[in-house]
């Protein structure tokens, strides 16, 4: 048999049906489902009359609306709060394997707890109306995000139809620094590809670098892969995938379990398998990364400047520099640890579980929040993140130093509840974008790894986390 | 979804690259549980003077003037004209929603990001890609001469100007297939449905943990 790739594999594992030009039906495992892009979904269902395929596949939550504070007022705004109900109607009519509403205890941002659950299980295809949905590849599962129609189209039919993408291999070799994380790495490839670098293919992330990462890097490192065009990132299993896994709420066990590991095990990409792009990148290269205009790709080291649109040959692209800059109000040649910042955001499914709270909390411990930063906030990914963060005292650390310590969910990483920037302010934020008016309208985002975001609190403007302490 | 075949139209130019969709439509119009009524919120920071929220009358909303869409000579346009990486980002069906519904039939540029493009064609909002220099003389075109209209032909697959030059496009068969007929995706995939279960029972043979 010839040598194939992991995302290959995968694909042929789940490949229900191929017409003669290459459209395809792939079967869906797991179907997570929110209430922003799953209303008019199941509104579709019900207008065709037509039930789900496979309601055991479906795993829902509400985070992307709710507050993150005075749970107990329950939702304030009247139209996210319908959102929220529809979803809750929604389950009740077509239901669910399990549904985590607003208020319950496990409830969290969908692709924290999809892992965390172990609801996502290496082998899976996992789709979810959401882009973010390639955090889930950090598994071995071929993970989707997926449009309003094609929820509802899995819901009716199990099954997504598409075209094969190409295969690209992302090799980071080597040791990353003292200070420098996942979120650092999936930004510098993003600097170096683009962020329409992976548009067409499906990026198998691989390489000493990335093996040596903890599951909750590589869910970071492929969370990132759409924001460099790949609507799937993936990752090959290895043991720490398989101890990620034991014992989760929905893992297998027993004979069944052995049986899953032993299958898992071969979810990698063969040697010999050929990619249709390669990309290289040397950990030691890579600095911690700090953003400074309005797409991921705009990223620079926190010992760089602010880059200079008239250095740029290509007329579009100066015209998309000038245009970022100012937005930002930024001065070309500004060195970026000399921007100051008016908040903090430490959340989103980028860097919202354990892992990252622990880094944030090593920096800010016995520090004080600067007298610039006009809020500093940390939002666990999940009720479960939450939890263990206050059973090892991360929330003490946090409060101590001046951080508002919040419920999960979405938060300020697109801003649908009330934690927006103002129009104007400025935010070191450990989400995945920075678009314009992502974070609210007006608001000017830096995306940076949670220890970096901890440590431009305490220094009131970007510092370098590798000296800084 | 609206059968599309041939369509001549008045050309708007947003001359920006990679516009991503929370630009298209931004996070306050999603929390609609409909599928309608995004049309005015398209492009709404790029587009109104003050901000906007759901519940506003948008109608009375002061414009931005310098904003391509507000101006005099763009009004009725169905085909825009937009960089490379169009619709990078957020995965929200909103973003189609809001162009067609804003009167939009038909984008023309270099490349456009993949969820959007998948979301784009489901709606039948046909996206087209040419090639750079093409985009770049379009552009051009566009804004030298007011009222400067393309002619989009799906079954030819082509872009004609006015004076007649016409560019050819690649659009995938099935795709295509389906806008031109206006076709509904899940009626397509459930002619499959006894293979879906023979492959749901071969699979679940397989891997049975998928289905615990
Ligand atoms: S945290 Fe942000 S990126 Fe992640 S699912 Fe929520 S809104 Fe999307």
């Amino acid at each position: 048999m010839t040598a194939r790739t992991l995302y290959a594999k995968l694909w042929d594992s789940h490949l229900v049906h191929e017409g003669e030009d290459g459209t395809a039906l792939i079967y869906i495992d797991r179907h997570l489902v929110h209430e922003v892009t799953s209303p008019q979904a199941y509104e579709g269902l019900r207008l065709a009359n037509r039930k789900p395929w496979r309601v055991d596949s479906v795993v829902a939550t509400a985070d992307h609306n709710t507050p993150t504070r005075d749970w107990d007022k329950g939702i304030k705004d009247p139209v996210s709060r319908l959102q929220v109900e529809t979803l809750d109607a929604n389950m009740k009519e077509f239901g669910a394997k399990v549904y985590f509403p607003f208020l319950d205890k496990q409830q969290g941002i969908v692709h924290v707890i999809g892992p965390e659950q172990g609801a996502t299980l290496p082998g899976m295809t996992v789709v979810c109306g959401d882009s973010h949905t390639s955090t889930h590849g950090a598994f071995a599962a071929l993970a989707f995000g997926i449009g309003t129609s094609e929820v509802e189209h899995v819901l009716a039919s199990q099954c997504m139809v598409m075209k094969k993408s190409k295969a690209m291999r992302i090799a980071v070799e080597g040791k990353l620094g003292a200070g420098v994380t996942a979120k650092d790495v999936v930004l510098a490839v993003i600097g170096k590809i683009g962020s329409a670098g992976g548009t067409g293919y499906a990026i198998e992330f691989a390489g000493s670098a990335i093996r040596d990462l903890s599951m909750e890097g590589r869910m970071t490192v492929c969370n990132m892969a759409i924001e460099a065009g790949a609507r799937t990132g993936l990752v090959a299993v290895d043991e720490k995938t398989i101890e990620y896994v034991r014992g989760r709420r929905f893992s297998p066990t027993g004979a069944m379990w052995d049986r899953a590991v032993a299958y898992w095990r071969t979810l990698k990409s063969d040697d010999g398998a050929t990619f249709d792009s390669v990309v290289e990148l040397r950990a030691e290269d890579i600095k911690p990364q700090v953003t400074w205009g309005t797409n991921p790709q705009m990223v620079t080291t926190v010992d760089g400047k602010v880059p200079d649109p008239a250095q740029e040959p290509d007329p579009v692209k100066r015209e998309w520099m000038e245009r970022a800059l100012k937005y930002m109000d930024l001065k070309p040649n500004t060195p970026m640890n000399a921007i100051p910042l008016d908040k903090i955001f430490i959340g989103a499914c980028t860097n919202s579980r354990i892992e990252d709270l622990r880094a944030a909390a090593a920096v800010v411990e016995g520090k004080r929040v600067a007298a610039n930063i006009k809020l500093a906030m940390v939002v666990p990914g999940s009720g479960l993140v939450k939890a263990q963060a206050e059973k090892e005292g991360l929330d003490k650390v946090f409060t101590a130093a001046g951080f508002e310590w919040r419920e999960p969910g979405c938060s300020m990483c697109l801003g649908m509840n009330d934690d927006q920037l103002s129009p104007g302010e400025r935010c070191a934020s450990t989400s995945n974008r920075n678009f314009e008016g992502r974070q609210g309208p007006g608001g000017r985002t830096h995306l940076v790894s949670p220890a970096m975001a901890a440590a431009a609190a305490i220094a009131g403007h970007f510092v370098d986390v590798r000296t800084f302490g | 979804m609206e059968k599309f075949i041939r369509k001549e139209g008045l050309v708007a130019p947003l001359d920006r690259a990679n516009v991503d969709t929370d630009a298209v439509i931004p996070k306050q119009f999603l929390k609609s549980i409909k599928r309608t009524g995004f049309g005015p919120n398209l492009f709404d920071e790029w587009r109104y003077l003050d901000h906007g929220e759901p519940d506003m009358d948008h109608s009375k909303r002061p414009l931005r003037p310098d904003f391509v869409l507000n101006q005099k000579r763009y009004q009725g346009a169905t085909v825009l004209l937009a960089r490379e990486n169009f619709g990078c980002g957020s995965s929200r069906e909103h973003a189609p929603w809001a162009l067609l519904q804003y009167g939009f039939q038909a984008v023309i540029a270099p490349s456009f990001a993949d969820i959007f493009f998948n979301n784009s064609l489901k709606n039948g909002l046909v996206l087209i890609r040419l090639d750079a220099r093409t985009v770049d003389k379009l552009f051009k075109e566009t804004q030298a001469s007011e009222g400067y209209r393309l002619a989009i032909d799906l079954e030819q697959q082509s872009v004609t100007t006015p004076t007649g030059e016409s560019f050819h496009f690649d659009i995938d068969p099935f795709r295509k297939h389906c806008i031109l007929n206006g076709l509904d995706d899940i009626g397509l995939t459930l002619e499959h449905a006894d293979k879906i279960r023979a492959f749901e029972a071969k699979h679940r043979g397989a891997q049975p943990w998928l289905f615990a």
